[in-house]
């Protein structure tokens, strides 16, 4: 079942053919996940590629994502699987004239008709090769990641009413945190780790390249080269590799086949999003030309 | 299988092996964990397990995989990956040639003498066959100029051999020979060399042309290519260091802190830098649980409104009842600090901190002292960065009387004159400083008297609690009025406090 990827490299080239281009760290753990059928669970900070992975993943091994957002508050119902009640209620209701045995209403309200799937009991039933996506694990609250821990190891849910669900496949899991809390160990045992960190300056450009099939070389080596002076500087938020991106098509969208200090004093509010960082950055710069931008303000 | 495979290789070489030559991968890696585990990194049964498992589907000979596959298992955080990484440098270097360092094996040395045969060859000179000086940096040049790894691994080798001066069971750190070869390099004057060498290449016609900005990026990566040289010179020296005193002795001497378990008093440069890039993160991380516990933790009063609404889906039976969002008081917090030389680091990142959380408070004010007071909430009021106003924080600051000797006594009498009456029930007061008063009056009672108006008095010492009253502290003195007195020498024990003093 598993052994979806003969070597490091395949993955690397495989990766490469869906745009996403992989070193050779992202590359070793993804082997690894499919080889020991482990979780991975990757760290970073926002915009680096790290959803962008999954999705990647999903494309290259022909399999559907099943994405898990997390947020505050997420629960049980909402994450693994509920009762319909609703319909639940209809069928007690249109059973009431025929004075039906209870025992046989209550065994038939408890059944896989009146079971609502959400994500992760989706991923468990899917029958077609699947990659999940656990989306942002660290937004939820402590006591909820524990819900998570039986599907991580064991790929298996346990319903009270109808028994353990197990697995029919081991679909490739990724699990992403920015880090805004530290996860609990259990989690972390159960998962392979990966940080994923902004990349350096060639695999940057590379990424630019790629993703800005327009751009010609010289162009995305200065975009590479500004936003790497950018990140040196002490900021609020350092730009992602999305707004790099975004940066390189907004030059080409202008019609830039250069960057000088008053482009770059235009477009900045494109890779930074706070009004001190753009300040700071333009004084660092030196492209206090051009008018204020209208970023958003702290 | 792989065991065997690392038998083989383990066999084949003549090097020095740490370990007797029978050993099995199993108890290499155990050896591993054992030092990973000895460096301060939690490494489960399970995460030992994982690593053995992955290490059945890497190639040991391909250094890149196995370090991956060996950090994905068991390194669970990324603020241990330097750990990591200097723990497998070390304890893999001379297990398997050709692992550890950076693809060095053991080949430095011959590579050293290549290096040197190779200047021969081309007509150098140079006294008894050696390289000059000169000729030395010239190559190093020519090498950082076309970022020829290879040729600067040569490079790194033969300057290590020349100007660290390295000697068998000398008892120095590394630091020290890398401080003394890159000093005969000229490592802090290389940029500029490089800079120079690049405008001479450039057509004279051209000079003009080059625009502050591009200056600005070549530069940058010229320090990129040194930090690759630094690297390169330190592993060398890591690996002649391993050569003679063995692997597990020299982890024991590259055993570093985590960033959040280094000592404010007697942090490095590149500490405090680490510290510096550390804070903002963490701060932004604890503002976000917080506000989620804060949320969640008891609740308020009943909502009869919502609890009847809601009762409605249920055939008007209030089977659920529904609670008001509890508006919890946030304190207000001033915080007095010693900033007087050994604590001013400590002093510093405790403001940032309470700073950076600001959010959490309804209100922060600040004083500093030596042995006169300020008080310099402006300074963060005005500026929009943190760092800034710590920066004038430190050198606006009004904070001299007489001789410029921490007088705890005289600075907390002034701030009971100036400011007593605006301590609320609400306030709590952050003293910090390590007591120790250069046998001045202690003044204390103004701690009692503040203990009775305010809401909190607590006082963070920097000094580890076994310093406590030696000498010329007198933490006992101010302790006995407190709420509490809390050794804070790191940033897990800040970041415990602030967490503490947020939940009231």
């Amino acid at each position: 079942m598993a052994e979806r990827f003969d070597s490091v490299d395949e993955v690397v080239d495989r990766l490469r053919g869906a745009d996403y281009l992989a070193d050779a760290s992202i590359a070793g753990v993804v082997f690894l996940a499919d080889r020991l059928e482990k979780p991975v669970l990757v760290e970073g900070p926002a915009g680096v590629g790290k959803t962008e992975l999954a999705k990647a993943i999903a494309e290259i091994t022909g399999s559907r994502l099943i994405r898990l957002q997390c947020y505050e508050g997420l629960d049980e119902s909402k994450a693994l699987y509920e009762w319909n009640y609703k319909k639940q209620l209809l069928r007690i209701q249109a059973d009431r004239e025929h004075e039906g045995d209870w025992a046989e209403v209550e065994s038939d309200i408890f059944s896989e008709p009146f079971l609502l799937t959400r994500p992760l009991l989706e991923a468990i039933r899917a029958e077609e090769p699947i990659v999940l996506l656990i989306d942002e694990v660290d937004r939820v609250e402590i006591e909820t990641e524990a819900l998570l821990l039986e599907v991580l190891s064991d790929f298996q849910v346990s319903i009270p009413e109808l028994g353990t669900i197990i697995g029919k496949q081991r679909p490739i899991v990724i699990l992403t945190s920015n880090n805004t809390r530290e996860l609990s160990e259990a989690l972390k045992r159960r998962c392979l780790f990966l940080h994923i960190d902004y990349p350096d300056i060639e695999r940057e450009k590379d990424i630019v390249r790629v993703r800005v099939p327009e751009i010609d070389d010289a162009l995305a080596d200065q975009v590479a080269q500004v936003v790497r002076s950018i990140r040196a500087l002490d900021l609020k938020k350092a730009p992602s590799i999305s707004e790099t991106i975004d940066w390189a098509r907004t030059l080409l969208f202008l019609g830039r086949n250069e960057i000088d200090p008053a482009v770059i004093g235009e477009t900045l509010h494109v890779l930074l999003k706070y009004q001190s960082d753009i300040t700071k950055a333009r004084k660092e710069l030196g492209v206090d030309t051009g008018p204020t931008p209208t970023g958003v303000r702290r | 299988m792989q065991w065997a495979k690392l038998n083989d290789v383990m066999t084949r070489t003549n090097g020095p092996l740490i370990s007797p030559p029978g050993d099995t991968l199993l108890d290499v890696l155990q050896g591993f964990v054992h030092e990973l585990r000895a460096a301060g990194l939690p490494v489960s049964m399970t995460e030992n397990l994982d690593a053995m498992r992955a290490l059945e589907h890497v190639s040991i000979e391909d250094r890149q995989s196995f370090k991956s596959s060996l950090a994905a298992t068991l390194v669970k955080h990324h603020q241990h990956a330097g750990a990591f990484d200097t723990v497998f440098d070390v304890y893999f270097s001379l297990i398997v040639p050709g692992i550890g360092g950076d693809g060095f094996g053991d080949d430095g040395t011959e590579a050293a003498e290549s290096l040197e045969s190779q200047i021969q060859g081309t007509g150098g000179s140079g006294g008894e066959g050696q390289v000059s000086a000169e000729e030395l940096a010239e190559m190093l040049l020519s090498a950082m100029m076309s970022m020829d790894r290879e040729q600067l691994r040569k490079i790194a080798a033969a300057a290590v051999a020349r100007f660290a001066g390295m000697e068998p069971g000398r008892p120095v750190g590394g630091t020290y020979y890398l401080y003394r070869t890159l000093r005969q390099l000229d490592y802090d004057g290389l940029v500029a060399k490089m800079i120079a060498r690049a405008q001479e290449v450039r057509e004279p016609d051209e000079a003009d042309d080059v625009d502050t900005l591009a200056e600005r990026f070549q530069r940058e990566e010229f320090e990129e290519r040194l930090r690759v040289l630094r690297d390169l010179v330190e592993s060398e020296i890591r690996r002649r260091l391993v050569a003679d005193r063995g692997a597990e002795a020299m982890a024991r001497t590259l055993r570093k802190p985590l960033p959040e378990d280094v000592d404010f008093m007697h942090a490095s440069r590149e500490e405090m830098l680490a510290l510096q890039r550390a804070i903002y993160p963490l701060t932004r991380a604890m503002a976000a649980r917080l506000a989620q516990r804060r949320k969640r933790r008891n609740r308020g009063h009943l909502d009869f409104r919502a609890t009847v609404r809601h009762s409605l889906s249920y055939g008007g039976v209030p089977a659920e009842p529904k609670f008001r969002h509890p508006r919890p008081s946030r304190p207000e917090i001033m915080v007095v600090a010693d900033i007087s030389g050994s604590v001013a680091s400590f002093a510093r990142f405790t403001l940032q901190f309470v700073y950076a959380m600001a959010a959490q408070f309804s209100k922060v004010r600040s004083w500093v002292f030596i042995d006169g007071i300020d008080e310099v909430t402006r300074f963060f009021q005005e500026s929009d960065e943190i760092t800034e106003a710590v920066h004038r924080v430190n050198t606006e600051a009004d904070v001299v009387w007489v001789d410029g000797h921490s007088d705890y006594g005289h600075a907390f009498e002034i701030f009971h004159q100036r400011h007593f009456a605006e301590i609320t029930p609400k306030t709590s007061v952050i003293l910090l400083g390590d007591a120790r008063n250069n046998y001045h009056a202690s003044e204390s009672w103004v701690v009692e008297q503040l203990a009775t108006r305010a809401r909190h008095v607590y006082w963070l010492n920097p000094e580890p609690r076994g310093y406590w009253d030696s000498g010329d502290s007198i933490v006992s003195e101010y302790a006995k009025f407190c709420d509490g007195v809390f050794e804070c020498r790191n940033l897990r024990q800040l970041e415990r406090f602030v967490t503490d003093i947020v939940d009231g």
